[in-house]
């Protein structure tokens, strides 16, 4: 089990949390119509060892989309902040 | 006899005596005894047979690590298959059996399986499905007589009559283990005031001090610790508790033992409880547990650990044997042998060693024993237990160079040196590193910050070194009261150790089967096998061979299999590696690990305002995900079927309400909701007004329909939207995620409110009536509230709103109230339709109706289907980009080939199955078919069996026939495909 600081509850368990995936993929503008950004943004993603910067939604607590930094080897969180905070 | 109970020591109390069954004789006990000592005081030999071979098996160990004495423990509801009777404490009543074996342990029938033993070799799974019986059937053949040899205890069906909690627990510290470093590490801490969590898995303190002589100086030591341990209120203490995992985050699990140490649990008690533990810190003082040796019939009963035999001596004054054989490859069972000698056993010291250790061999000497310096046993003999040892000169690999000679004995204590118990310390991934002079894993310094291996864990040289470094793990304030280091015999293991653990003849094999896993009956000539066969990672040899991966994990069989495959491979122990341990440490009842999470409480219940009523108006209820549903209402007499035709009927010819509480609601406000729904709609939002209602349907993010629902303009700023029941959270989560990262610019809030509102459907052609009745001063005429138009709406001073649209087709409101007042409203309604006949109905006719209709639900949306698909295409905006838009023009999702929506009329008196292909009426059915079926009714409208399905170009195909094939029952059918829209299809009546 991981533990996530959420910024509005404190330190809560994984099991409030749900997961979504890399928060540095950047969905296209609305007014793109080339499919090939879509396609990219809805069906590619890296898969890195070591530091990941991903999606976590309090959806159990405040309801907030968290970005978390993570590292995939040793599942240490070294930040975690609030998406709407964090400028993209 | 040859075990037997001492006249005084140990550590167990002489002034009760306990009366324990095993096999069904009687056998004595006193309280502080486990299981396995008991069985030994009264001379019991064989305690199991073997998994694969049914040889005959005793106890080897004294702790967790015992491969070979499991019992059947209780029968029954609370029997509990594989219990390690040296971990189980004797009580009153206490009830075993011996396991795997027919009819008895003494004579085991099945034990002709150990004629068949090279059939049984490593990787004989593998060999028998693949090989050349593969496909013969031979495996089919012989699965049942193997299955029923070969395998350990045996569960009980019935449910679990006991009950068990899960707790949680916070602490600065958690201490894992409470022998001299754990407790030094405990009270190092606790007195500097953090809170500590103290946790032992034996029902005494003190760990490897308990087996150490009774009345020496480390009982004074140890009573000073636990009594200054308990004055701590800052110090909780957990014995029975066994922490089995170590996770991220410093989070472990452990399991407390409340009840298993008597015969049944106390009423409104607990049985265990599954602690779940965050510590800050985590200090880990788990010990080492001694190495088996591998020599021919190292499994013999009367084969032990020396550690086993001298815990058994000082911890419950049980001598294991009267002419006892010690072979060690290193100082520690010195202590052993000694303290054997001195209790009046005959003990023959074997030492694989050239150069045996001066001091200790002189003590031997002394206490009446005898050391032979470079000798190994290369067998145990005996039939049923052990008789004597072959003892012969060895060199330094442990090879016999000279003639062996038999020497009496009835036990063998063999020690391979010590391996420190890392398993938690592996569940965080870290791989532990190779000491050379200990000759063993250990886990590396400060490679987890949080998590402190201390004393012998890491193979501290001396009990000195194991306080003080537990102590310094703990705190650096504490005072530590002194231990006068007058316990020679405890610290020797890491000293001196050779590396041999395979004693073997002249010509380099071992003298008859040597096991390195016992409980797996795996032996040496398993690992060779193995190698010829081309294994070189440890990883593959350990699922191939099966070694450690019997309940005890390879406890001990891990470092003699390791140091095979070394020796084969022409490689280091540290070069082949050791394979990772998991979670959990000791087997762990999965009723604690569920705890209240099981039965109807494994997911929680959703239950509507309006339930209530349902239940006491006689519906019989369904569950839809987490919701508890009304299905239908039977008139006396009635079945589902009866009574969903009527209800729909009804429906059709004069009112009725649903419950439609279920649906997802969410209050969605600010200034740019209008832009936001746009977004997220297909169709187009920013004309409507307030006081209207729109239909909308979303896409996924790749194009594909995810939802569809209304949505209501209450103000300015403030809308209402619904979901589908099923995608509440789905739908709710992605507006979240698009606000809060992608769409930062729109100043829109959303906010569920499913559970604080109450909503019914009434519907039918006297559903004005019945509201109109219901709320006096509302008027909702046709022109004063048309379709897609909303009212708010007082009755009894609740205030509500009335939405007009339609589901079933029919002329129809929703209302929708506070959830507290939702039960009150609904039985008004009911009241004053009363006069207009209004009946109640449920799911099941609910589908019906929409099914008439055509609308498009659950089913329809199953996560594949696109717009065309649905036949809805027309109802995405051309002239505003939308979530999915561009991706739902996908080549294969703009594909005009693929299913569509359509309608099937069913020939016949019954209904078609749900999940049914579709098919020409002609040609193969060898292929996956045109399409499929989607949901299914009887039609009372109609008066014949309807179904939605999607078909292969469907549009262009009605009027046709196909054949509808359930392949996994009824058959095949004919349909006729038409329109969707079976009833009504120009919507007269819900505009009415
Ligand atoms: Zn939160």
């Amino acid at each position: 089990m991981i533990r996530l600081n959420c910024p509005v509850c404190g330190l809560r368990d994984e099991t409030e949390f749900t997961y979504l995936g890399d928060a540095t993929a950047r969905r296209p503008k609305m007014d793109e119509t080339d499919p090939k950004p879509w396609v990219d943004f809805v069906f590619f993603r890296d898969n890195p060892r070591g530091s990941h910067k991903e999606y976590w939604h309090h959806v159990l607590g405040c309801r907030q989309w968290l970005i978390v930094e993570r590292d995939t080897v040793s599942h240490d969180i070294s930040s975690s902040s609030l998406a709407k905070d964090v400028s993209a | 006899m040859s075990a037997r109970r001492l006249p005084e020591g140990g550590r167990i109390d002489r002034s009760a005596l306990l009366q324990l069954t095993f096999d069904g004789r009687s056998i004595e006990a006193y309280p502080g005894d486990t299981l396995a000592s008991a069985l030994l005081a009264a001379d019991e030999a064989i305690i199991a047979r073997s998994f694969k071979y049914h040889r005959p098996r005793g106890i080897v160990a004294a702790g967790v690590e015992e491969p070979n004495a499991l019992v059947q423990l209780r029968s029954g509801a609370r029997t509990e298959p594989n219990t390690r009777a040296t971990t189980l404490e004797a009580y009153s009543g206490l009830n075993a059996t011996g396991q795997n074996a027919w009819p008895s342990l003494k004579f085991d029938l099945q034990s002709v399986n150990r004629h068949l033993s090279p059939f049984f070799g490593a990787g004989f799974y593998y060999k028998t499905f693949m090989g050349p019986f593969k496909g013969t059937g031979f495996w089919m053949t012989c699965e049942k007589f193997i299955r029923k040899a070969a395998g350990m205890g045996k569960g009980d069906h019935s449910p679990d009559p006991d009950s068990y909690q899960t707790s949680n627990a916070f602490c600065d510290l958690l201490v894992i283990g409470a022998g001299p470093a754990g407790l030094a590490a405990a009270l190092a801490a606790g007195e500097n005031g953090d809170r500590i969590l103290l946790i032992e898995q034996d029902h005494e303190l003190g760990g490897s001090l308990l087996s150490n002589p009774v009345g020496g100086q480390s009982d004074t030591w140890l009573a000073e610790m636990r009594a200054r341990l308990t004055a701590l209120d800052n110090v909780k203490i957990l014995t029975r508790t066994t922490v089995f995992g170590a996770y991220d985050s410093d989070v472990y699990g452990a399991v407390e033992r409340l009840w298993d140490h008597v015969e049944t649990v106390p009423p409104h008690q607990h049985r265990q409880i599954f602690w779940q533990i965050r510590a800050k810190r985590a200090v880990m003082a788990t010990g080492a547990i001694e190495r088996h040796l591998a020599f021919g019939h190292n499994d013999l009963p009367g084969v032990m650990l020396a550690s086993g035999v001298r815990s058994y001596l000082n911890r419950y004054a049980v001598l294991a044997g009267r002419s006892i054989v010690v072979m060690t490859n290193n100082d520690s069972a010195y202590g052993a042998a000694i303290e054997l000698a001195q209790a009046g056993a005959s003990v023959t010291l074997a030492d694989l060693r050239r150069t045996p250790p001066d001091g200790l061999s002189k003590r031997l000497d002394a206490a009446g024993g005898t050391v032979l310096a470079g000798h190994g046993v290369l067998c145990a003999l005996g039939r049923k237990r052990v008789s004597g040892a072959q003892i012969a000169p060895l060199d330094e690999r442990g090879q016999s160079c000279g003639a062996a000679r038999k020497v009496d004995c009835d036990v063998i204590a063999v020690s391979g040196g010590w391996s420190p118990v890392l398993n938690l310390w592996s569940h965080r991934q870290k791989k532990p590193v190779f000491d050379e002079s200990a000759w063993c894993f250990k886990p590396s310094a400060d490679a987890l910050p949080t998590l402190t291996p201390v004393g012998s864990a890491v193979a501290a040289g001396t009990l000195q070194n194991t306080i003080a470094d537990g102590a310094k793990a703990g705190a650096v304030k504490g005072v530590m009261p002194d231990l006068a280091s007058d316990n020679p015999d405890a610290d020797h293991w890491v000293r001196d150790i050779s590396p041999v653990w395979r004693i073997t003849g002249a010509n380099g094999k071992t003298t008859g089967k040597a096991f390195v896993d016992m409980q797996h009956d795996v032996a040496v000539s398993d690992i060779e096998l193995a190698h010829r066969e081309g294994y070189v990672s440890v990883e593959h040899l350990k699922r191939y061979t099966t070694t450690g991966m019997a309940t005890d994990q390879g406890k001990l069989s891990n470092m003699p299999a390791l140091a095979r495959m070394a020796e084969l491979l022409g490689s280091s122990i540290p070069e082949v590696g050791t394979t990772t341990f998991r979670p959990p440490f000791t087997p762990t009842t999965v009723g604690a690990l569920a705890a209240n999470d099981a039965g109807h409480h494994f997911a929680p219940t959703r239950r509507s305002a309006l339930h209530d009523w349902h239940v006491e108006n006689g519906a019989k209820i369904m569950q839809a995900g987490l919701w508890l549903r009304p299905w239908y209402y039977p008139d006396s007499g009635e079945d589902l079927d009866a009574a969903y035709r009527r209800e729909a009927s009804h429906v059709r010819d004069h009112v009725g309400m649903v419950d439609v509480s279920t649906l997802g609601k969410i209050q969605v406000q600010g200034p740019d909701v209008a832009e936001f729904l746009n977004r997220i709609y297909v169709n187009g939002w920013k004309t409507l007004q307030v006081g209207r209602i729109r239909y909308g349907l979303m896409l996924r993010e790749d194009g594909i329909v995810l939802d569809d629902g209304a949505t209501a303009r209450l103000g300015e700023h403030e809308y209402f939207m619904t979901t589908t029941t099923a995608n509440a959270a789905k739908v709710l989560a992605l507006a979240e995620q698009l606000l809060q990262t992608e769409w930062r610019d729109l100043k829109v809030h959303v906010t569920s409110v499913t559970d604080q509102w109450a909503a019914m459907a009434v519907a039918g052609p006297n559903a004005r009536d019945v509201l109109a009745s219901a709320f006096e001063t509302v008027d909702l005429s046709a022109e004063a509230l048309p379709n897609n138009h909303f009212v708010k709406a007082i009755i009894d001073g609740i205030q509500c709103r009335i939405h007009r649209m339609s589901f079933s087709g029919e002329l129809a409101y929703e209302v929708y109230a506070p959830a507290k007042f939702g039960y009150h409203l609904w039985a008004q309604i009911m009241a004053h339709g009363a006069t207009y006949d209004i009946r109640p109905y449920g799911m099941e006719s609910m589908g019906t109706l929409r099914i008439e209709k055509g609308h498009v639900a659950g089913p329809e949306l199953d996560g594949r289907t696109t717009l065309h698909d649905i036949g809805l295409e027309g109802m995405a905006s051309s002239k505003k980009p939308f979530v999915g838009s561009v991706l739902r023009n996908r080549p294969r999702l703009a594909d005009k080939t693929r299913p569509t929506l359509v309608g099937l009329e069913i020939q016949g008196d019954t209904g078609a199955k749900s999940g049914s292909i579709l098919y020409d009426m002609t040609g193969s059915t060898d292929n996956h078919g045109l399409g499929w079926v989607s949901s299914t009714t009887y039609s009372p409208a109609l008066g014949k069996y309807i179904a939605l399905g999607f078909l292969a170009e469907g549009r262009e195909r009605h009027g046709q026939q196909v054949r509808v094939i359930d392949f996994l029952g009824t058959g095949t059918q004919t349909a006729t495909v038409t329109s969707p829209h079976f009833f009504d299809p120009k919507g007269v009546r819900q505009n009415g």
